[in-house]
């Protein structure tokens, strides 16, 4: 069904580090009417003499929330918003929001899987709020994620991921490290290729794929899956452009 | 402008021209901005120098085309010019090494009813320019930026050069100009931009 | 794009469709990233969320994943957008209502 999607105002409740340079954002939004796993909102800020940026972000948290949502945000060092919310904005401030957007980029428990969910950096947002979603709907489907991240401490929700794949209920989460490693890491310690994902592929029957970060790595893994014979359409990519950004 | 919600605190990434003197090098509505953005419509076109060439067709007596060791051949020169893109950036002396326009031109023999340019490029992008616009010094083909070679994210190996017209004329990956009698809207034109697109007028959208 | 060829910033700038979604969403009133429409190059169908987007630049431009050739172009200027969908020959929405 169709309905009219307009900026409302958010109001910032509560604020929590994942990481030394990420940060998640709990927005209050009254007019929420809900959203599906994968969507994202628009962002809208506004300086006083008129001049405004949007950015989009995708949500983080599942739809069982209610009317309020979590964004994630990597804090780019030059950007031009995102030291705005870490630096800047506190609690209590509103923030204009627009969403949810999306219906492509979506899963929910009722599509069924297996899922093969594949991230790069703040690309495990949107998956993030799927797997949210799959573990508060008490929901088996079998889903593997893949995600690479530059270095341990930098892994976003890394406790969080720990304790749900931990829970048996056929999650599983398989980090790689680009950048550097911790001693004793037995873990993928290299990009994404070809011959990983054949690895993670295995056992996994014709799999439902998310893919997002950087548009070099979706594109890379998107490649590299029709390659090893998974069929395009089954393949959901969401590219979030240059890495720092 | 409608009423719109404010930002607590938010101010944004704009450098604001400080010197008097700076400020009237500046066309208005324009930031200045110290890096190089990339812009496109599209993909980078990867076209090999053994397959490129540059030429002038339409209303020209003979239509005259040049490979890539004809147009390195050419006589060229330096320009430090300023540019200005609609998207609102300006950029302050940037060196370019080309060829001018004018050059390229007297290798034909234009007809009398020749009055526009449609400036054509790899990978279907288009603009157009009433020919007095790139005469006389105000355009040139560019295969040098700053020195180096062009990135071919910025136009490389050759792409269009109007300074005194936004970006968005200065049409990267160029690969001809059509001469013609009558005014042809390009790329962005077509969808709404200005046919001139002078920014010292601020002439951004069609009717400004 | 070929396997060999290093990326550039252009190619790191794409996005796609979903990326525009809030602005189609503006326009159109509907959620746009799961219709699909078919290429008028090509002929492919693509969800409107599968294209390919560039965004940076005096416009918006999508373009067909399969082909390359643009689908559909918006510009934002002033109180109007422009829309030009003459690469789409036809789009499928789901009826109102």
């Amino acid at each position: 069904m169709a309905r009219l999607i307009d900026w409302q105002l958010g109001t910032l409740t509560a604020v929590r580090d994942e990481t030394p340079t990420v940060r998640s954002f709990t927005l209050s939004l009254p007019a929420w009417e809900g959203h599906r796993p994968g969507q994202h909102v628009d962002l809208r800020l506004t300086a006083e003499d008129g001049y405004s940026v949007e950015r989009s972000y995708s949500i983080a948290s599942e739809p069982e929330r209610g009317a309020e949502i979590d964004l994630t945000v990597e804090r780019i060092p030059d950007g031009e918003v995102s030291p705005f919310l870490h630096d800047v904005v506190m609690t209590g401030d509103r923030i204009e929001v627009r969403g949810p957007i999306g219906g492509y980029f979506v899963w929910e428990a009722a599509l069924g899987g297996p899922l093969l969910l594949v991230a790069g950096g703040s690309g495990v947002v949107p998956l993030m709020a799927m797997l949210r979603h799959r573990y508060r709907m008490s929901n088996g489907t079998p889903a593997r994620l893949l995600f690479s991240s530059r270095s341990y401490e930098e892994i976003i929700y890394r406790d969080e991921l720990d304790e749900m794949a931990r829970h048996g209920d056929g999650l599983e989460v398989i980090h790689t490290l680009t950048r550097s490693q911790p001693p004793g890491w037995t873990g993928y310690a290299r990009r994404i290729d070809e011959p990983m994902l054949a690895q993670l592929l295995e056992s996994l029957a014709q799999p439902r794929v998310y893919a997002c970060g950087p548009t070099a790595l979706v594109e890379n893994v998107a490649n590299a899956l029709v390659r090893l014979g998974i069929q395009p359409d089954r393949i959901r990519t969401e590219r979030f452009g240059p890495t720092g950004s | 402008m409608t009423d719109r919600f404010v930002t607590r605190g938010f101010v944004g990434r704009r450098v604001a021209p400080g010197e008097a003197d700076l400020r009237s090098r500046i066309a208005p509505g324009q930031y200045i901005t110290r890096d190089f953005p990339v812009l496109s419509a599209g993909p980078t076109p990867r076209t090999p120098l053994d397959r490129w060439s540059l030429g002038i067709e339409g209303l020209v007596a003979q239509p005259v085309s040049w490979t890539w060791d004809e147009f390195l051949a050419l006589p060229s020169r330096e320009w430090t010019v300023d540019i200005s893109c609609v998207t609102k950036w300006t950029k302050l002396d940037m060196r370019w090494r080309g060829v001018s326009v004018d050059t390229l031109l007297e290798h034909v023999e234009l007809q009398p009813s020749a009055a526009f340019v449609v400036a054509w490029s790899d990978g279907g992008y288009t603009t157009n320019l009433p020919l007095p616009d790139v005469l006389n010094g105000q355009a040139f083909v560019a295969y040098e930026y700053d020195g180096k070679p062009l990135a071919p994210e910025h136009g490389g190996p050759a792409r269009l050069v109007v300074p005194n017209r936004y970006f968005w004329k200065s049409a990267k990956w160029v690969r001809g100009l059509r001469i013609l009698d009558h005014d042809e809207p390009g790329f962005w034109e077509s969808l709404g931009y200005h046919n001139r697109g002078d920014q010292w007028r601020e002439e951004r959208y069609s009717g400004d | 794009m070929p396997a060999d060829e290093p990326m550039d910033t252009i190619d790191e700038q794409m996005l796609d469709g979903n990326a525009v979604g809030g602005m189609l969403i503006g326009l159109f009133g509907v959620e746009m990233t799961h219709v699909p429409g078919r290429c008028a190059n090509c002929h492919k169908v693509s969800m409107v969320g599968a294209l390919k987007a560039y965004t940076r630049g005096p416009g918006v431009v999508l373009r067909c994943p399969w082909c390359g050739q643009v689908v559909m172009r918006l510009v934002h200027r002033g109180d109007e957008v422009l829309v030009d969908m003459r690469g789409a020959m036809l789009l499928r929405f789901p009826a109102p209502g």
